[in-house]
């Protein structure tokens, strides 16, 4: 008998009584007055930043602010329109060749009212350690007509939002890389970006 | 018999510097208070950890069908699944997996199943470099250490000695302690070997039945700058990580960070379902003991626990004895109600090393009955005669007292009269390992029934 077997067989001698499987109702869940304030509030807490934009024009005007990104000598921009990328990803062959980015720009899909998370996958995102790896990262969330759209109350609803498909890894992203695994002192800049600004883009079509 | 030091004897070590069991103390209380400003800001905390639980009672009474749909979904999407009945298989098919690609560097996220299967040391005695890449199990690691905590594997080291063993393995400044300059210098090396290696091996926080996808949660994103660069990624769990459905993840994903370090999430939460494109994702189920638990009705919800280290943070014993006390890969309350059911000889100390207060089982996000548990643990651990002669003895005696009233009663009387004349090595000596640090309470004149009857006749 192959170990599957003998760990299945183990298993079943030794299951517990039959328990139903709880729902999980929505309802019972905190619901915030200003979604788009509490997404705000948290990503700030936990070492973010949000920017509200209209325009693609604002977008990038906000953009050419930040310290961060005018220091930037490779740009990676995964959002048509946004920033002037320098580092055309056709071009590249191997994830190990982003490992200079110094600043990537990346499309979520939503974000979470109670944790500051923003959701985002592969499927837009040819190499997913553009994630990790660049030293700066802008998220640019788009609502389609009201900037609460973008954001939902609680991850139980972002489960219900968000979809597993094709794309093979999706992530939640709430700040920059962080550690306080030296005498708890918080480190904003682990091994991972080192800052997370994310915009969100109120843009009727 | 060679020697096993003690939960006693260990916890006295640590104790012996005062300043640093003060300080161990108070790092790991501004943890937990910091869960507690998180837990009550969500007016539903209650019934997240009343759903959370209910979920793996259902989970584990159906067990072998998650198991078997977790296979046959996450085949589907092109990982490729391995299974493994104890830590030497585990370690066997980890060691074949890296071979058969001619791997000889590999970088590590954070996996106490590792620790447990004692990974590392087997992966290098066979001529592979293993890297712990979260910034605490790095540092444990170049100190030659195991983690200390489960979720803050480094919390036993000030930033000194932090700060000694980066000057040794970084070449960071003589005496430099600062953390945002030691993070940094972890930093640089960090990326150097994330560049260098061949294969990334994470641990997993859940795993989804339903979709087949794993997926692992990290501050510092080293679990996925570790698996995103090379193209062979290993993941590895224990059976009992299941959960049934992908909406499931909300409520665990609520409980397990502002548990853990009183955050609302962390910083990236990765859902791997499946290889990258031209890459390859294998996933090792280990069983290691615990369908056995399993099959124990009074230990078995001990495999709900989703390792969050919150019984451990709030552990007056933990905090004030040390990771290290507890000679186990888990330590806390956790871990001595884990330790018991994997060899009950070996740890039979561990359930002893609590004061059964119960703020375990208060904190414990998925409300597992810890305090419970290891009461349960000292009934077997009796019954099997595993306590050292001078406890049995002693409770024996204490029993026969407590049984006889006259008993009782003479004793009373007797510790009355002679203890406040008794010199004190007749008193703190080594047979009363309770007067260790501690003060005997004066002698009151009379008992409580003398005084109790004098109120009556009054
Ligand atoms: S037993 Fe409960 S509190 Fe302790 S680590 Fe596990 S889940 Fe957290």
């Amino acid at each position: 008998m192959d170990s599957r077997e003998v760990i299945l067989r183990s298993v079943r001698q030794n299951l517990p009584p039959k328990v139903e499987c709880p729902a999980l109702d929505q309802g019972h869940w905190i619901c915030y007055e200003d979604r788009v304030k509490q997404f705000t509030d948290v990503l700030e807490a936990v070492g973010g930043t949000c920017s509200i934009v209209h325009s693609m024009d604002e977008l990038n005007d906000q953009l050419h602010q930040l310290p961060a990104y005018c220091a930037a000598k490779k740009i990676c921009s995964c959002v048509p329109g946004v920033g002037e990328s320098n580092v055309p990803l056709e071009t590249i062959q191997d994830p190990h060749d982003l490992e200079d980015v110094d600043f990537a720009i990346l499309p979520g899909q939503f974000g979470v009212a109670e944790n500051g998370a923003v959701w985002i996958t592969d499927a837009e995102i040819k190499y997913r350690i553009l994630c990790f790896i660049p030293q700066h990262i802008a998220l640019v969330v788009r609502a389609k007509c009201d900037l609460a759209d973008a954001i939902v109350d609680h991850m139980h609803e972002a489960y219900h939002r968000l979809e597993i498909t094709d794309s093979s890894f999706g992530l939640f992203m709430s700040g920059p890389s962080k550690t306080a695994d030296i005498e708890q002192s918080l480190v904003i800049g682990a091994h991972g970006p080192r800052s997370l600004t994310v915009f969100l883009l109120e843009m009727p079509n | 018999m060679s020697h096993i030091a003690r939960h006693p004897e260990l916890a006295a070590q640590f104790v012996s510097d005062g300043a640093r069991t003060e300080w161990h103390d108070q790092a790991l209380w501004f943890v937990r208070k910091k869960r507690d400003q998180m837990a009550h800001a969500l007016p539903e905390w209650e019934l997240l950890r009343e759903k959370a639980s209910q979920i793996k009672h259902h989970t584990m009474s159906h067990l072998d069908q998650y198991l078997l749909q977790f296979e046959t979904k996450a085949i589907e999407r092109g990982a490729q699944i391995h299974w493994a009945r104890n830590a030497e298989e585990h370690n066997t098919i980890v060691l074949g997996i890296l071979q058969e690609h001619h791997v000889t560097r590999l970088v590590k996220s954070k996996s106490m199943l590792t620790e447990e299967c004692h990974l590392n040391p087997f992966l290098e005695r066979h001529g592979i470099e293993v890297v712990d890449t979260d910034l605490g199990e790095r540092i444990v690691q170049l100190k030659g250490e195991p983690p200390s905590h489960i979720v803050l594997p480094a919390i036993h080291l000030k930033k000194e000695e932090v700060g000694v063993v980066f000057h040794q393995h970084l070449g960071t400044d003589q005496g430099a302690s600062d953390p945002n300059y030691l993070t940094e210098a972890a930093r640089k090396h960090l990326r150097e070997k994330f560049m260098a290696a061949q294969a990334g091996l994470s641990g997993v926080n859940f795993a989804v039945a339903e979709t087949g996808g794993v997926v692992v949660c990290t501050n510092e994103g080293n679990a996925d700058l570790g698996t995103s660069l090379p193209p062979l990624h290993i993941a590895c769990m224990g059976i009992e990580k299941l959960v049934p459905r992908l909406e499931d993840l909300g409520l665990f994903l609520r409980l397990l960070a502002r548990s853990a370090t009183g955050q609302p999430i962390t910083s990236y939460t990765s859902h791997f379902h499946g290889p990258r494109p031209g890459g390859e994702l294998h996933i090792v189920l280990v069983d290691n003991g615990r369908s056995d638990l399993l099959g124990d009705p009074s230990h078995r919800r001990s495999l709900h626990c989703i390792r969050c280290g919150a019984c451990i943070n709030t552990c007056p014993v933990y905090r004030r004895s040390g990771g290290y006390s507890y000679h186990a890969t888990i330590p806390g309350p956790i871990g001595s109600t884990l330790g018991p059911s994997r060899n009950m000889q070996d740890y039979y100390d561990l359930p002893y090393a609590c004061s059964l207060c119960g703020s375990c089982t208060d904190i414990c996000p998925v409300q597992i009955n810890l305090d419970e548990q290891l009461l349960g643990w000292r009934h077997r651990i009796v019954a099997h005669r595993l306590l050292p002669w001078r406890k049995r003895l002693l409770m024996k005696l204490l029993s026969w007292t407590f049984r006889n009233t006259w008993m009782y009663v003479l004793a009373g009387k007797v510790a009355r009269w002679t203890v406040p004349w008794m010199p004190r090595f007749l008193i703190y000596n080594p047979l009363n390992a309770w007067g260790k640090g501690r003060e005997i309470p004066r002698m009151p004149k009379h008992s409580f029934r003398e005084m109790y009857r004098k109120r009556i006749r009054k």
